[in-house]
C-alpha cells in the first residue's frame, strides 16, 4: 500500500457550524482525520482523536448516520503560561453515512494512543458469494 | 523580482521597505493560534519561572517510537508514525492520515536540568517537562543594611 502513503499534516480542520446551531461547549471542535478501509468482511474506520480516551468518546448510530464525538478537556497546567501555541485543543466530531450493508449490532470500537478504530462488519446478506461453475 | 535587484529605483526601494514593514505589523497582530507549525508535529510550549512544558499531539505513535533529546538548549523530538498493517486484499476508501518519520528541534529559552527531564505519553499526547537549570534560576539578592 505504499502508493497510498500520505505525508503527515500539521493543521487541524475545524468543524463548520451548521446553520442556526451553536455548540454548547465553549471550546473549538475539529474534524478528526480518518482512514477508511475494507477488509474481507468488514469496514474499518480509523480516526485520530489525540487527548480522548475510552470514557470521553461517544459513538452513536442513528438511522444510518454514524457519529463520532470525542471530548477533550483543554489542559492548562497550573503556574504555567502559554509561551507559544502551534495547535489548539478541542473536541472532535465527525459523521459518516453508512450503507445498509453493515451489521449494526456487531459494530465494535477501540481506542489506543489517541486513535479510534471502529470495526463495522458487513451483514451476512452483503457478503460476496462465490458461485462455483460446474462443467455440465 | 530579480529585475529590481540590478536597477533599483529609489521608489521601489521605498515600496519594498513599506511592504516589509506591513508584513511585520501583520505578523505581530496575528493571534497566537494562527501560528503554523513549520513541521510535524505541532508543539505547544508552556513556561513558568522554573520549568518548561512542551506538548505535542502524536496520535497513533507508540511511546517506544518517540525519541526526545536535549543537547545544550536545543530540544529534539523525533520518531516515526507507522501505518496500519493491513491484511492482504485490504482496500482503502479514504485515506487522510499520514505516516512517516518526523523530527523537530526547538530552541529553549533557558538551559534545562537534563537529569530532571520527564516525558509522558498518554492518549496520543506527549508532554515533556523540563526543569530550569539551577545555575540559571533567577537569584534573589538580599540587600544588607550597612
Amino acid at each position: 500500500m505504499t502508493q497510498n502513503v500520505k505525508t503527515m499534516e500539521v493543521e487541524k480542520q475545524e468543524v463548520t457550524a451548521t446553520e442556526d446551531t451553536e455548540r454548547t461547549r465553549d471550546c473549538r471542535c475539529f474534524v478528526p482525520r480518518a482512514d477508511i478501509y475494507e477488509v474481507d468482511d468488514q469496514i474499518v474506520i480509523v480516526a485520530d482523536v489525540p487527548g480522548a480516551d475510552e470514557n470521553s468518546i461517544e459513538v452513536t448510530l442513528e438511522k444510518n448516520i454514524l457519529t463520532i464525538n470525542a471530548y477533550v478537556e483543554p489542559v492548562a497546567p497550573e503556574g504555567y503560561s502559554l509561551a507559544f501555541a502551534e495547535y489548539e485543543i478541542g473536541d472532535y466530531q465527525r459523521s459518516f453515512r453508512l450503507s445498509n450493508e453493515i451489521d449494526r449490532d456487531k459494530i465494535q470500537a477501540t481506542v489506543k494512543d489517541g486513535v479510534l478504530r471502529l470495526y463495522l462488519p458487513k451483514a451476512a446478506s452483503a457478503l460476496t458469494r462465490k458461485i462455483s461453475v460446474k462443467a455440465g | 523580482m530579480m529585475y529590481r535587484r540590478y536597477r533599483v529605483s529609489p521608489m521601489w526601494r521605498e515600496m519594498d521597505r513599506l511592504q516589509q514593514e506591513m508584513s511585520r505589523l501583520y505578523e505581530e497582530f496575528r493571534p497566537p493560534r494562527w501560528r503554523v507549525a513549520p513541521a510535524y508535529p505541532a508543539l505547544n510550549v508552556w513556561s513558568s519561572d522554573d520549568a518548561l512544558l512542551v506538548t505535542a499531539e502524536l496520535p497513533g505513535v507508540s511511546s517506544e517510537d518517540i525519541e526526545v533529546s536535549v543537547v545544550g538548549e536545543t530540544l529534539t523530538l523525533s520518531g516515526v508514525r507507522k501505518p496500519d498493517e493491513l491484511k492482504e486484499g485490504a482496500r482503502y476508501h479514504r485515506q487522510e492520515r499520514g505516516y512517516g518519520k518526523f523530527s523537530r528541534t526547538l530552541q529553549l529559552p533557558f538551559p534545562v536540568k537534563v537529569e530532571g527531564i520527564e516525558a509522558s505519553f498518554k492518549n496520543g499526547v506527549l508532554q515533556i517537562h523540563m526543569p530550569r537549570a539551577e545555575e540559571d534560576r533567577p537569584r534573589k539578592i538580599a540587600v544588607k543594611t550597612a
